[in-house]
């Protein structure tokens, strides 16, 4: 069982949860809600059609002044400087040694006003690191996690939705751009962004106005089929969708290019950035072990920590990130750290479930793409 | 939720209908909206035996494999194989078409009737 440490906080919208009846679960200190009726429903409403999400937990670090775009380029391993005015990246925060802190959306909302979004379970050590390392910069950082409620609407009628309720040109809104505008006449930021693999977008509101926002969202959805959706599917979207989840994929002990994810290292910024060196060694030697995503031909689940084993030696050769039957492919599926000889497609590899081994074929990564 | 009084309980949220010397056995309404959607059930094979409190089989739900207690001892005499091949029907009906498995009673474990287990779940 979990160890519950300080009371949970709860979201500006944990009333409207309840009276959906969600059922909660603790999650990174905060309450959030896991699923309000059956999470394989919430996973196949936001594949055909929305779903509505409460992503309040996010945090949110806010750099304003002329040099907030040199700073985050020393910060990160992007280069969010180079980031046009309304658009938004995928970045990571490295130590010095590559390991990775966190991965990061940075929106730059204008020429000196950036947006970084982390991880809840992070932004507690992230903050403060994008404090210490914008010193010397001309930029003021916050946490400004507490001034944002964030709901998010995915899937593919997600557009339609949103289009009714805000003055901005939705359609025209492009996939990891964001806009300053209104839902439902209230002030909020609309970006095309999502962690489901479908169309969608993210609204960032003040949390007195979350509840009337979510309102509106929810009417205005209705009609589309949308339905409120928790966290338990959006970890099986985010899975299905080969993305990586911090704890999981991720973390001090991995660098970017273990996790597939070396496009988002900008190695040759000029000015150089924190874990430069060690990213630049690491690129060069080639990684130990590398992420794939494993398909079970079996019913059982492959879950995080369980071993994977070469069935060729019978020796523990890697170990499961994440793990979950998908309910669009409707067999189990999983991503996995193995040794680089060992990851390519079509590689037949076993998974250790609780002392039984499982077949399970490496595949190429997401397990899904949407079609249009 | 209302637990059925003909039915007795563990604190490990399965259900027994006790027959005359044969008992069927589920999971409770509590424990599969604790679970989640179940995916996959792990039943003991007909002929084994098992014994009370002891883990005799799995519950797999998207987000988590749990193990299944006899609240029973005795032998497996059978196993719902709808349920082996819709494993939604634990949560969809757990009290009815969602049983489990029948065991040959020779002896029982610590059961409850419905008001105790009210009360557990209560105060859960």
């Amino acid at each position: 069982m979990t160890t519950p440490s300080a009371t949970p906080r709860l979201t500006p919208l944990h009333d409207v949860h309840a009276a959906l009846g969600a059922s909660f679960t603790d999650f990174a200190g905060w309450q959030m809600p896991v699923r309000y009726g059956s999470e394989t429903a919430e996973h196949r409403a936001v594949r055909t059609a929305a779903g509505l999400f409460d992503l309040t937990h996010m945090g949110e670090i806010e750099l304003v002044g002329p040099g907030a775009g040199a700073a985050l380029d020393h910060a990160l391993v992007g280069r969010p400087s180079a980031i046009g005015v309304g658009r938004a990246r995928y970045s990571m925060i490295c130590a010095e040694d590559g390991g990775i802190i966190d991965d990061l959306v940075v929106y730059r909302l204008a020429e000196e006003h950036y947006l970084v979004v982390a991880n809840a379970s992070n932004v507690a050590v992230v903050a403060p690191e994008l404090v210490a390392r914008a010193e010397g910069y001309d930029v003021s950082v916050t946490d400004t996690s507490a001034d944002w409620a964030l709901i998010a609407v995915q899937g593919p009628a997600s557009a339609e939705i949103l289009a009714g309720l805000t003055e901005l040109d939705v359609p025209s809104l492009k996939y990891y751009a964001i806009d300053a505008g209104t839902v439902a006449g209230i002030d909020v930021l609309l970006a095309r962004t999502g962690y489901t693999g479908e169309d969608g977008f993210e609204v960032y509101c003040r949390p007195a106005d979350a509840a009337a926002v979510w309102d509106a969202l929810s009417k205005a959805g209705q009609a589309h089929g949308l339905v409120p959706a928790g966290l338990a599917c959006r970890d099986t979207l985010r899975l299905e969708a080969g993305m990586p989840l911090y704890g999981h994929e991720l973390d001090r002990e991995t660098t970017p290019y273990e996790a597939n994810l070396g496009r988002v290292v900008v190695l040759d910024k000029p000015e150089g950035f924190i874990g430069q060196a060690a990213l630049a060694k690491r690129k060069e030697q080639g990684p130990q072990r590398t992420l794939v995503g494993l398909v079970s031909t079996g019913r059982r689940s492959p879950r995080a920590g369980y071993p994977v084993v070469d069935p060729a030696t019978g020796a523990e050769v890697g170990v499961v990130t994440s793990g979950s039957p998908s309910p669009t492919l409707e067999k189990p599926i999983a991503m996995a750290y193995v040794p680089p000889a060992l990851a390519t497609p079509g590689t037949r590899l076993q998974v250790s479930l609780r002392g039984t081994l499982e077949d399970a074929d490496v595949v190429e990564l997401p397990f899904y793409k949407r079609t249009s | 939720m209302s637990n059925p009084t003909d039915l007795q309980y563990t604190a490990e949220h399965e259900w027994i209908a006790a027959g005359s010397d044969t008992a069927r056995v589920g999971v409770t309404a509590y424990a599969a909206d604790a679970l989640g959607d179940v995916v996959y059930v792990d039943l003991p094979a007909v002929g084994t035996v098992v014994t009370a409190g002891e883990p005799c089989g799995e519950l797999e739900s998207t987000k988590s494999v749990s193990d299944l207690y006899a609240p029973v001892t005795g032998e497996v005499v059978e196993v719902n194989e709808a349920v082996d091949a819709d494993p939604s029907l634990v949560n969809s009906d757990p009290f009815g078409k969602g049983w489990l498995f029948v065991v040959k009673v020779t002896a029982t474990g610590e059961l409850m009737d419905a008001a105790a287990y009210d009360a557990l779940i209560a105060g859960a």
